[in-house]
């Protein structure tokens, strides 16, 4: 059999799969960030006529999903796996996603990192020839995550300096063996290499810390891909982390900095979706946050902005806090993960 | 023996990680804005201050209309609760306390907002056990160790009392 693996994490996708179709969907302060123009579709309302936000946030997730197999001008029944995950308690939403769309599926859970996780793993999918056509997708919804996660929406508290805002958002891709749906000379993402994260935990405790908490682990991947790579990080037009935010930003660059990185290509090729998706008026505090925030930048802005010849080359890695709604009661830290996956316009 | 020796092994694990744990929420530190606690305060005794006058204010009226001073507190603290319940029920409570914070978490209108929000969130859930069973979810915790601490309290100061 032929072995794809390449160095400790990393996987070579040797049929370099298409990306053919996306789709996203914001909610409303989405909508009035700087990234509005990149979505397909904004809503006035976020709980975008439905009884409650976990429906609301289905719905959404559903419309990212429709949209992209549009796009990849494919019907329901020409997908042979449907790969997504979200936020909320038994990934409800995704299941119940896919229980309006049925096509087979597979749920994931990888907290915030789920669309690159869904990406790496539909990806493997199609390059080793087990599934034609594939769309992976995320989502999460500001309301059904603070009221799981935190309190409810209507409670007044002031939030700490660090932390995060859920995006109210879904992204959805379709990974195909052919790129039938692109014009002949047109440019066209192919998924190149996969690497798959450790959980790492560096001991931070408060939950309003989340971007401290997982930027060890996405340093970890992404030294640990350019090692399997032999890489240098200038390779990559713009290496994207999922939601670390502002500060989490800040600590990755300075950890990679400190492992020996240089200080002027971090600076040049390093972005995080988190701080893209509001503006610092938006009032977000620590930046974005959420399934969401790394998958409906990436359907959206990220991918278009490659489809556009902005980026040749992209290292998208969404990256998640693997706590859950009693842990931190049980007195422990915060594991982080991050899952990397190389894409290319060809 | 060996068993000891890796419990030993163990702790000590335990031990490093709790520390590089510290070490690392320290340099975290470092990159995390610091809270405006001089103006979140003025801000808050302003408000807060505000409030307590406002309602002293209605409950000196009420005296002077003839109401006992008991019972005119009691006319001001539910008129303070369904005020905040009303602000809350709007949206506009989370509001004013995002710039308020403990001008109006600390006076009576926080605890009516910490029992309004979760009626209104699991309100969907159903009226037993969504609303019923979540009405307390943010202010039993406080209630509960209130009472615990008061308990404490009146038991020591009857001891006191009693020698």
């Amino acid at each position: 059999m032929a072995n794809r693996k390449i160095g400790a994490q990393t996987v070579q996708l040797e049929n370099r799969p298409y990306i053919i179709g996306r789709g996203n969907i914001g909610g409303k302060k989405e909508g009035e960030g700087p990234l509005a123009d990149s979505f397909d579709q904004i809503l006035d309302d976020d709980m975008f006529g439905e009884k409650s936000w976990e429906k609301a946030e289905c719905k959404m997730l559903e419309a990212a999903m429709e949209k992209a197999m549009m796009r990849a001008q494919l019907k329901k029944e020409n997908i042979d796996i449907m790969l997504c995950g979200d936020l909320i308690n038994q990934i409800m939403t995704s299941s119940f996603a896919a229980r309006d769309m049925h096509i087979p599926f597979l749920g994931l859970y990888g907290a915030c990192s789920t669309m690159t996780e869904s990406l790496v793993i539909g990806s493997m999918l199609v390059d080793g020839g087990f599934a034609r056509s594939i769309i992976a997708g995320a989502s999460s919804h500001f309301c059904t995550a603070e009221r799981q996660f935190r309190m409810p929406v209507e409670h007044g508290n002031q939030r700490p300096t660090s932390a995060q805002w859920t995006a109210t958002a879904a992204g959805a891709v379709v990974v195909s063996e052919w790129p039938h749906a692109i014009a002949k000379g047109m440019p066209v993402v192919r998924a190149t290499e996969a690497t798959i994260g450790k959980v790492i935990d560096a001991g931070i405790r408060d939950a309003n810390q989340m971007g401290a908490a997982m930027a060890p682990a996405a340093v970890d991947t992404l030294l640990n891909h350019l090692q399997d790579t032999g890489r240098d990080i200038d390779y990559y037009d713009l290496v994207v982390t999922g939601d670390l935010g502002y500060i989490g930003k800040d600590i990755m660059a300075d950890l990679l900095a400190d492992a020996g990185l240089d200080k002027n290509k971090i600076f040049s090729h390093y972005d995080d979706c988190g701080t893209m998706l509001f503006s610092k008026e938006q009032d977000v505090h620590g930046g974005a946050s959420g399934c969401g925030c790394s998958a409906s930048v990436f359907a959206g802005k990220l991918l278009k902005d490659m489809e556009q010849g902005k980026y040749r080359r992209i290292l998208l890695m969404s990256t998640g806090a693997l706590l859950s709604t009693i842990s931190p009661y049980q007195g422990e830290s915060i594991p982080g993960i991050a899952h990397a996956i190389a894409l290319e316009v060809e | 023996m060996a068993l000891q020796i890796s419990e030993e092994k163990n702790k000590e694990k335990e031990k490093q990680k709790k520390e590089i744990g510290k070490a690392y929420g320290k340099y975290a530190k470092q990159f995390t804005p610091r809270p405006k606690y001089f103006s979140n305060s003025v801000k808050a005794f302003i408000v807060g201050g505000l409030i307590c006058t406002a309602a002293l204010a209605v409950q000196n009226r009420l005296q002077a209309m003839g109401l006992s001073q008991k019972d005119a507190g009691t006319f001001v603290t539910i008129g303070l609760v369904a005020l905040a319940q009303l602000l809350t029920g709007l949206g506009i409570f989370d509001v004013i306390a995002k710039h308020a914070g403990a001008g109006v978490i600390v006076p009576i209108t926080g605890f009516a907002n910490s029992m309004v929000a979760p009626a209104i969130e699991y309100k969907k859930e159903g009226p037993v056990l969504g609303t019923g069973a979540k009405l307390f979810s943010v202010a039993g915790p406080v209630l509960v160790c209130g009472i615990s601490a008061a308990t404490v309290v009146g038991i020591i100061y009857w001891f006191i009392e009693k020698f």
